[in-house]
């Protein structure tokens, strides 16, 4: 074995190299329109990506902060829905056989399917986007919730036990704190899903949003704005995904040691 | 202060009902050292469970100082092979944990107040060397320091009673062998009675007024044996080591003798 680079070993150059991952690849794009000469309304330059950015800041910003809205109301409705079934999944076995292979089934459904439905039921309003997202993320919410709370270690179950807890006292100072990580790991995969919902639900009857945006650039041949509106999504999706990481980084310290 | 009268323990396995524990007389007096010793698997965690009423038996009776054992008492606290430390508290937070049970839960006014059980946690850390260490996760810790943490709450309720089961199995030689020093100089300190499981001879001798020896499967009453040595004993500096060694030698056969039934005297196969 040779001796480990400073590439692999420096803080730094673990903050330096994604940074220049991304810059070879946009160069790379770069390149490919130039050499292959590629009609800029099949593939736009990285440089008219950016100046459409530029042209229309406010515009962009407001579809963006609309997308945004739903995905994070939708997501926090999955969490508000999901951890309590979870809950209720752990708690009862007869509940679980009842409930979970309807879950799956309901998972099994491609989303994209029940969007026109959606949008039967509740209209052309911020409602069926909401409800899209919830169903994207309820999944991995629930199932992470239910493995986490059954992953208690029954010696600190035996623990709380000998100590004379009441259910309530196990439930809140062992089972839920106890599960957190796992809840956190499911959450994490649901917020990704969450901004693909809201992309799916705004592509259908549709008035605003990023998703939106895309479906009528196509229309119009506007390629360069709908690269635009995806940077946008991307950038929206690893600024939520991240904040999930440090929330757990704040309120878990203890997680990344013992796990 | 712990008395046992004809206790039997059944447990309905896969394969049928197994026998844990069966005709249990025992009677351990106040402020006594006992350590129970056997092969695995031969009841010994079961029996301690009991006591601790964790577990109701399935016949006889069990009684703590006095009152029959329905449930979990808080005047006695167990202690596990493992730290079984709650990863997201601190080290004092962990020590406290009995005491924020208490507060919060249906029980009676608590005789001191959070502030002087927070003085007592501070002290007991103190008694087991962790000064300094009461803002750490567990994790940051060695297997002995946690197993010490896990002492330190186990008496923070000042326990009449102390069950321990094989606290210290997990630990490493040299660990081990201070630890037991520790908790003989605690209990000279605290009149608590204290019933030790283990499966280590030594550690039974070195720690017990009396070690009693089970019998595997079902496990009964094989012999109770004083122990007769000065305390603070040690096997670290040698200073018992003749006395242990015979009484290891002497349990070392009765736990190796694998029932009365199956062994015949010796002098009969002889010709």
């Amino acid at each position: 074995m040779t001796k480990r680079s400073w590439l692999t070993t420096s803080p730094t150059a673990a903050v330096l190299l994604p940074i220049l991952g991304l810059i070879g690849a946009i160069a790379l794009w770069w390149l490919a329109t130039i050499v292959f000469s590629i009609e800029s309304y099949l593939l736009p330059t990285p440089g008219d990506v950016v100046r459409t950015l530029a042209d229309q800041p406010a515009y962009l910003l407001r579809e963006t902060g609309i997308s945004f809205l739903e995905t994070i109301e939708g997501f926090l409705l999955a969490i508000v829905i999901g951890v309590p079934i979870a809950l209720l999944i752990v708690r009862s076995v007869i509940l679980e056989r009842l409930v979970y292979p309807l879950l799956l089934m309901v998972n099994a459904i491609p989303k994209i399917a029940v969007a026109p439905l959606l949008v039967v039921w509740m209209g052309f309003g911020q409602w069926p986007k909401v409800v899209m997202v919830l169903l994207m993320c309820f999944f991995p919410i629930v199932i992470s919730t239910a493995q986490g709370m059954k992953s208690t270690p029954a010696e600190l179950v035996e623990l709380l036990r000998s100590l004379n807890a009441s259910r309530t006292q196990e439930f809140f100072k062992l089972r839920l704190r106890y599960a957190m990580p796992q809840i956190f790991t499911g959450l994490k995969v649901a917020i990704s899903l969450a901004v693909i919902g809201s992309v799916i639900a705004e592509f259908v009857g549709a008035t605003q949003g990023l998703g939106y945006v895309i479906q009528q650039s196509g229309a119009s041949a506007d390629t360069a704005l709908a690269f635009a509106a995806i940077t946008l999504l991307s950038i929206m999706s690893i600024i939520l995904f991240y904040g999930l990481v440090l929330l757990e980084h704040l309120f878990l310290p203890w997680a990344q040691e013992t796990r | 202060m712990i008395r046992l009268d004809g206790v039997g323990q059944v447990f309905d396995g896969r394969e049928g009902r197994v026998t844990a524990l069966e005709e249990i007389d025992l009677h351990v007096r106040p402020n006594e050292f006992v350590t129970l010793i056997g092969r695995s698997g031969c009841g010994k965690s079961t029996l301690l469970r009991l006591i601790a009423g964790l577990l109701p038996p399935t016949s006889g009776t069990v009684t703590v100082a006095g009152d029959r054992v329905t449930g979990p008492r808080r005047d006695v606290s167990f202690m596990f092979q493992r730290p079984a430390l709650l990863p997201w508290r601190s080290v004092l937070s962990n020590v406290m944990l009995p005491i924020e049970i208490d507060s919060g839960g249906t029980e009676q006014r608590q005789s001191r107040s959070r502030a002087a059980y927070r003085d007592r946690a501070h002290d007991l850390l103190d008694l087991v060397g962790l000064k300094g260490f009461e803002r750490r996760l567990p994790h940051e810790l060695s297997g002995g320091m946690q197993q010490r943490v896990s002492l330190c709450r186990s008496l923070i309720r000042d326990p009449q009673v102390m069950l321990m089961d094989e606290p210290f199995s997990a630990l490493d030689a040299l660990t081990r062998t201070e630890l037991s020093e520790e908790l003989q100089r605690i209990k000279m300190e605290l009149a608590t009675t204290i019933v030790f499981v283990t499966h280590s001879i030594e550690e039974a001798v070195v720690l017990a007024d009396r070690v009693v020896v089970l019998t595997p499967r079902p496990g009964r009453l094989r012999e109770i044996v004083d122990i007769d040595i000065p305390r603070p004993r040690s096997l670290g500096q040698n200073a018992h080591l003749t006395e242990v060694a015979q009484i290891s030698g002497l349990l070392h056969g009765l736990l190796a003798e694998k029932s009365a039934a199956d062994i015949r005297p010796v002098d009969e196969v002889r010709p």
